[in-house]
């Protein structure tokens, strides 16, 4: 009585397991979201948007970084520059309405994404890094010079106005659900981006780009087209925060601050979806929780030892050493 | 728009003025927020020895104000206008953080003072240069306490022109501030009859001054300025001492240098050049005696910006004492009606504008062989007279002033 399987059994089996699975993560998204909309009682709202913003700035570095493998060393200038734009536009128009203020940031942005893509993209490795830094060094002297932005003194007073001519964003919790509401769907967009075909092709090209290559796939315009994307991301983050803090400032295009993504990414966890928004949260309360404290005159130190750290002992981030453990132990 | 908004601010003003004659010290605590920088570039000239000071005039006044505590807070700047707004916002919101103390870089001072004006609370800003911080970004919120670039720019040029440094060789640092420092000096040097000869400008920040030391000393003039600040400053400095240009009978007229700038590169490089300052702890009995207490707290000697944060503090809480209130614009307007008269001024006064008026002083970095110890580093030239040292008021674009 030999027991034999029917491969119809077998399908279904993984069909429910994978139901099972879909239902558990169903359940994480809904607790996860209802405690984002709850946040905001509990907690001081402009901390967690400014959580959220570098959360978002962290997503889009990650998509690059984690999903592509393209190390970018200058991803401040798109924050800077969609900051800057934003800011611009909405402190000097004062018919234009929040969000076109922010799409121009993020379209100003996403085309400078661009440029800097056709310049990079042919190099790989630390030269790709280096052409990436070197650019966003030029924008950097350039708000430095320019007499709209305030150079050392930065922009300041920009109005947060009205979302669609209606809500008052001065008020926190509006310009929080606002804020949440964008950050959810670009991840719910990066979440499809990297699940989808085209995000197939991009993690192939990051574990073997010759093979990649010999399947045929023209390797340069996918990871253009991921370098704008993630850009574009980016500039919005750099939008948002502008409007979330009423000021942009050369912080913002210093290259301390592509140093800061690449340890938000690199903390939480590269190459998983919700790593950076991990990493981002853990690198700005640190950062805030230090500088309050008796150890404040320690943060870079601190913060430098949790870089070595991780790279040294936890490469896979807070979020991947916990996958790997939940595999290990319960999968 | 801006009509309406001042006649409402004036109006809020004038109402909390009114309230504020009876009203007591809120929730029975003065709160003082102390933001610097402790960890980055700035942390000599205020960071934690900033806070040592902010609490010794605490500890001088007292300890509490009419029965009131005390409350002292403290955060790290970053030099970062975000986290700090964030942090402020926190303070003013969930704290009742009274006034906010310190306060350096002025993109900082300035995203605070915007966060202050919207809450009406009082900030006392000690660290920062930019003159535009009650000039264009005035508030009816905060005070601009111990220097800014216009008497830094004024009383050098001036000074060093009048003492016969006619022909001037400016080396710019390449962005807005140096831009308006170099616009500053040009424009003072010209009205005294000595003319810009040449000018120099280099990317901010810069580490290798060589070219721009050569050119300075190919042109002969007989003055070289920095219009930079901080490490530039400093780098400069170096490499102007290493190539001998004092020595070759150059005058170095350094715009925006500290105490602590000076101790560190030390009297072999720095002796001869000029510079103006607010204060100096060497000057008289009473700057000594408090210095001395100072450097016994923290091992080093005060800068004007540690001096200026002990003195507007006290300042501060004897306003607070004699309204009987914390209302900002209550002790603000107690503060302006008061002149200061301590170790750190002499007849200073605060303006509408918020900008406190005081005595400024030319100095000359003593030459190895005139310093007695480490810290025995200045010459006082000059004073530099209140009226004549800061930005007159019918020069002012700030909204708190009628012309």
């Amino acid at each position: 009585m030999s027991q034999s399987f029917n491969p119809a059994d077998v399908r279904k089996a993984i069909i429910d397991q994978q139901k099972a699975q879909d239902r558990r993560k169903m359940l994480l998204n809904g607790v996860l979201l209802l405690l984002l909309l709850a946040a905001p009682f509990a907690m001081y709202p402009v901390f967690l948007m400014k959580i959220l913003c570098f959360a978002l700035f962290a997503v889009a570095f990650n998509l690059l970084f984690g999903f592509t493998g393209l190390l970018s060393f200058g991803h401040a200038a798109f924050l800077a520059t969609g900051g800057y734009t934003t800011g611009y536009l909405l402190s000097n128009y004062s018919g234009l309405t929040t969000e076109v203020g922010i799409i121009a940031g993020t379209l100003v942005a996403t085309a400078l994404g661009l440029a800097f893509a056709l310049l990079s993209i042919r190099r790989q490795g630390i030269y790709f890094a280096m052409v990436t830094l070197a650019l966003a060094q030029l924008v950097y002297f350039f708000f430095v010079q320019s007499e709209f932005t305030g150079g050392e003194d930065g922009m300041h007073g920009i109005p947060r106005g009205h979302l669609f001519g209606l809500i008052d964003l001065s008020k926190n919790l509006n310009m929080y659900y606002f804020v949440l509401a964008v950050f959810i769907g670009c991840y719910l967009l990066v979440q499809r981006i990297v699940s989808s075909p085209y995000g197939q092709v991009l993690k192939a090209i990051k574990q073997n780009e010759p093979r990649a290559v010999s399947l045929g796939y023209n390797v340069d315009r996918y990871k253009v087209l991921a370098f704008v994307i993630s850009a574009a991301l980016a500039g919005l983050a750099g939008s948002m925060k502008s409007v979330v803090f009423q000021l942009a400032s050369l912080n913002d295009a210093h290259w301390h601050m592509s140093g800061e993504v690449i340890l938000m990414t690199l903390v939480g966890g590269m190459g998983t979806l919700l790593g950076p928004v991990v990493g981002a949260t853990f690198v700005v309360n640190i950062e805030y929780q230090l500088s309050q404290g008796p150890l404040r005159d320690w943060v870079n130190p601190i913060l430098g030892g949790i870089f070595v750290l991780t790279v040294l002992a936890f490469r896979s981030g807070i979020v991947g050493e916990i996958q790997k453990f939940l595999r290990k132990n319960l999968g | 728009m801006t009509m309406t908004k001042k006649l409402l601010t004036s109006a809020v003003a004038s109402a909390l003025m009114v309230s504020g004659a009876q009203a007591a010290i809120s929730d029975n605590t003065v709160k003082i927020g102390y933001l610097a920088d402790m960890s980055g570039t700035y942390r000599d000239l205020a960071g934690p020895n900033g806070l040592k000071a902010l609490q010794m005039a605490i500890k001088d006044f007292g300890g509490t104000v009419n029965g009131a505590k005390i409350e002292v807070l403290s955060a790290d700047d970053r030099n970062n206008p975000d986290a700090s707004s964030s942090t402020v916002r926190r303070w003013v919101e969930n704290d009742k953080v009274d006034m906010v103390a310190g306060l350096v870089a002025s993109s900082v001072t300035i995203a605070v003072s915007k966060i202050l004006e919207e809450n009406d609370r009082l900030g006392i800003v000690s660290g920062s240069a930019a003159s535009s911080i009650t000039n264009e970004h005035c508030t009816p919120n905060h005070i601009h306490y111990v220097y800014d670039t216009y008497p830094l720019a004024n009383g050098t040029a001036s000074a060093v022109v009048k003492e016969g440094g006619k022909s001037w060789y400016l080396m710019t640092a390449d962005y807005a501030f140096g831009h308006a420092l170099e616009a500053d000096v040009t424009r003072v040097v010209e009205a005294n009859g000595g003319e810009i000869v040449g000018s120099v400008r280099h990317p901010f920040p810069t580490q290798d001054f060589s070219s721009f030391v050569l050119q300075a000393q190919a042109s002969g003039a007989d003055v070289v300025g920095l219009a930079n600040a901080g490490s530039d400053t400093t780098n400069a400095i170096t490499t102007a001492s290493e190539f001998g240009v004092t020595q070759a009978g150059q005058t170095l007229a350094a715009l925006l240098l500290f105490l602590t700038d000076v101790h560190a590169l030390g009297v072999d490089t720095a002796q001869g050049i000029q510079l103006t300052t607010g204060w100096y702890w060497d000057m008289n009995d009473a700057t000594r005696e408090w210095s001395d207490r100072f450097m016994k707290e923290t091992g080093v000697r005060p800068t004007m910006v540690h001096a200026g944060i002990y003195s507007s503090t006290l300042h501060y809480l004897n306003a607070v004492a004699a309204a009987g209130s914390d209302d900002a614009q209550t002790v603000r307007k107690q503060m302006m009606d008061t002149p200061i008269n301590d170790m750190f001024a002499t007849n200073g006064r605060i303006r509408e504008d918020g900008r406190m008026v005081h005595d400024m002083y030319l100095a000359e970095v003593k030459t190895p062989a005139e310093s007695k110890n480490e810290w025995d580093l200045y010459k006082i030239l000059r004073t530099i007279p209140a009226d004549e040292a800061y930005r007159p008021l019918s020069e002012s674009k700030c909204k708190l002033v009628t012309n």
